[in-house]
């Protein structure tokens, strides 16, 4: 049994991604572009499709680019990041809010980032893919999928070059799991007993690809046998559960045992990217709400008496205050300078 | 004539293609039932099903490797590539196999292949799906890069890519994407390494290619009020390039801009400014100029953005200036 202050700290976490997520709904603009469910056969419907003038969105606090919601996966995030210090270091993905928020970020300085202002994490240069902050041992998101694995080994590497005992997560989804870089990044750790865990979130889609017509057989974690590393499957709606895992895996690294594979089995609520209505399979989709990471550690904690309705009310409204000082601190930022790029 | 958007070029390409030449398949990711992730394939699966129109894992150096492979085996490949950034996973077989086996083989093998992808800034994506990167192609031989700026030079430039029997890297603009243009109903092809005048002019001429034509036409625009006459030339075809087309232009007006997206240090700018002071050194009036992007990474932030990629404002006051002196 873990103590109370750990499971209320993980809803804590999950409260921070899900209502940061969910309120970039209200300022992301291009929705019909990027996930429309109808091919554009006819001019009108492509007009939305594909007539999105540049910088659109450029409007008092509209977002833009692409943004890739973490919704339905934040038991994985928050689970892992509840094992790591703070000083250890974690590699993210395109959709890397969630990652970002678990480890530590400023909400602030996020939403400030993915609106493009000038108090952005990185100063509006990198945008929602490429969420950092070095002081929390997030070494950014990442555009490209696959490429955080072998970034991840870095920190490993120089973790057991200077003798500490920091360990390194790389986050990826199934999808990445096809790249060659997964490979590559599991046989050098594995030969070099690297202090790494790979988090697989399998959420089922690469975008819109069925991970069924993507992947040979449905599971990731059993590749960890050829390369002789330890591969577990966990429950990706279940905090506990990804936080028992981590934890085992953390320890296991720090120790010098080298790395281990944990498959999260989750799901995105949302579409691939931006916010979409329609899902690639909405009873599915239903199927997955119901197990929603959230509602079933919140019942837990009922359940188990760790805290009151009272107080879970009282957290809620305090994460929804902080997201929405998040909110105004964005909208007051000013666009940054070009300037900057010369001093960078 | 009728119009039709350039992704819309493209997909009618696609599908006479298909049509005529069942050697041509479809690879990249969630091209299938999701028509890709600008929707240019839409549709395409349902005319020729899913063994033509192939959606793959996310692995291009995987994907791009059996597209090299059947090529070099007697299909003709169009690969997409999400965005063009997402090409570098890519490049060992681009640019070690697919540009190296004729000329490696004697000639005895030839590899139709043809990726096509969406480069370019304008839509606030961050500095991983923004860039511009034909430069690393254009410096290959054995490559065929090749950017159209129109919607009719999409289709007829996208059937000239696939009857050809070397590869082609097919630069496609996410921007122009959502732009209408006149496109001839039927078959045509837009032979290779063949530039187009956009505009005639006498005073200055300005190159590009892709989406900088259309700011480089507004530029003229602009500068016709000032009383200047701008030529500007679409390059449409990189590699090879119309050098022909590029001297003459240039030895008409003495002046030359020369305009890309993609960073300033080492681009296609560069080479091209390079063949015309080689070229048409004696012919020049005026120092010749490249406009292009600066040389960071294209940031995310629509602000900044805009700072670091040429737009017309910019390419105006470059021509303006060799014209009137600075």
């Amino acid at each position: 049994m873990h103590n109370s202050d750990l499971l209320r700290h993980m809803l804590h976490q999950m409260y921070r991604i899900r209502f940061f997520e969910q309120r970039l709904k209200d300022f992301y603009d291009y929705q019909g572009y990027f996930e429309q469910s109808q091919p554009s056969t006819e001019a009108q419907n492509t007009d939305d499709l594909l007539t999105c003038t540049m910088y659109d969105f450029s409007s008092e606090g509209m977002i833009g680019g692409a943004v890739h919601l973490y919704i339905g996966e934040e038991a994985v995030a928050t689970g892992v990041c509840a094992a790591l210090r703070d000083d250890d270091y974690v590699t993210s993905t395109h959709r890397g809010h969630g990652h970002a928020i678990a480890k530590g970020m400023d909400l602030r300085l996020m939403l400030a980032e993915l609106m493009g202002r000038a108090d952005g994490c990185c100063r509006g240069c990198g945008g929602s893919m490429h969420i950092f902050d070095i002081t929390h041992g997030l070494l950014g998101g990442n555009g490209i999928v696959g490429a955080g694995m072998p970034l991840a080994l870095g920190p490993a590497f120089a973790a057991k070059y200077r003798g500490t005992d920091g360990v390194s997560v790389a986050f990826f989804g199934e999808g990445a799991s096809n790249q060659g870089t997964f490979h590559e990044s599991l046989n050098l750790a594995a030969l070099w007993k690297l202090p790494v865990l790979f988090v697989c979130e399998n959420n089922l889609y690469a975008a819109s690809t069925p991970a069924c017509i993507a992947l040979p057989t449905p599971d990731i974690a059993p590749r960890a046998q050829g390369y002789g590393i330890p591969g577990v499957i966990v429950d990706g709606q279940d905090v506990v559960a990804v936080y028992e895992a981590a934890a085992k895996a953390v320890a296991r690294a720090r120790a010098g045992d080298g790395p281990t594979l944990i498959e999260a089995k989750t799901y995105r609520f949302e579409g691939h990217c931006g916010v979409s209505s329609g899902h690639q399979n909405p009873e599915e989709c239903e199927e997955w709400r119901r197990r929603d990471p959230l509602a079933l550690h919140e019942a837990r904690l009922l359940a188990e008496e760790h805290m009151t309705q009272p107080e879970i009310d009282a957290l809620r409204a305090s994460v929804l205050a902080e997201v929405e000082e998040a909110v105004e601190f964005a909208q007051a930022s000013p666009w940054p300078s070009p300037e900057i790029l010369a001093e960078i | 004539m009728r119009e039709l958007y350039y992704s819309h070029a493209i997909r009618e390409a696609l599908e006479e293609e298909m049509e005529r030449d069942e050697c041509v398949i479809l690879l990249g990711e969630d091209l299938a039932e999701y028509g890709g992730a600008f929707k240019i394939t839409a549709d395409i699966v349902g005319r020729f099903g899913p063994e033509r129109v192939r959606n793959t894992p996310i692995s291009e150096a995987g994907f791009v490797g059996v597209a090299v492979g059947a090529a070099l085996t007697g299909l003709r490949p169009v690969v997409e590539i999400m965005f063009m950034d997402f090409i570098t996973l890519a490049m060992d077989q681009l640019i070690n196999h697919a540009a190296k086996f004729r000329y490696m083989y004697n000639g005895k093998v030839k590899v139709p292949l043809v990726v096509r992808t969406p480069a370019g800034a304008g839509r606030a994506y961050g500095p991983t799906h923004s860039q511009s990167l034909e430069r690393h192609f254009v410096a290959t031989p054995g490559l065929v890069v090749l950017a159209p700026a129109t919607a009719e030079d999409a289709k007829g430039m996208l059937k000239a890519a696939i009857r050809c029997d070397d590869p082609v890297v097919f630069v496609e603009s996410k921007v122009l994407y959502g732009r209408r243009g006149p496109v001839p109903e039927g078959d045509y092809v837009t032979p290779i390494g063949r530039a187009r005048v956009a505009r005639e002019g006498k005073d200055v001429s300005i190159l590009a290619y892709s989406r900088m034509v259309e700011e480089a036409l507004r530029a003229a625009d602009a500068l016709a009020k000032h009383g200047i006459s701008a030529e500007v030339v679409d390059l449409r075809s990189l590699a090879p390039l119309d050098l022909g087309a590029i001297a003459e232009s240039v030895s008409k007006t003495g002046r030359v801009v020369v305009v890309e997206e993609g960073n300033t240090t080492g681009g296609v700018a560069a080479e091209i400014l390079a063949r015309i002071i080689e070229e048409c050194f004696y012919d020049l009036q005026a120092p010749p100029r490249r406009v292009a992007a600066a040389d960071v990474p294209v940031p995310a932030s629509p602000t900044l953005e805009r700072t670091v990629v040429p737009d017309a404002s910019v390419i105006g006051r470059a021509a303006a200036a060799l014209v009137l002196g600075d």
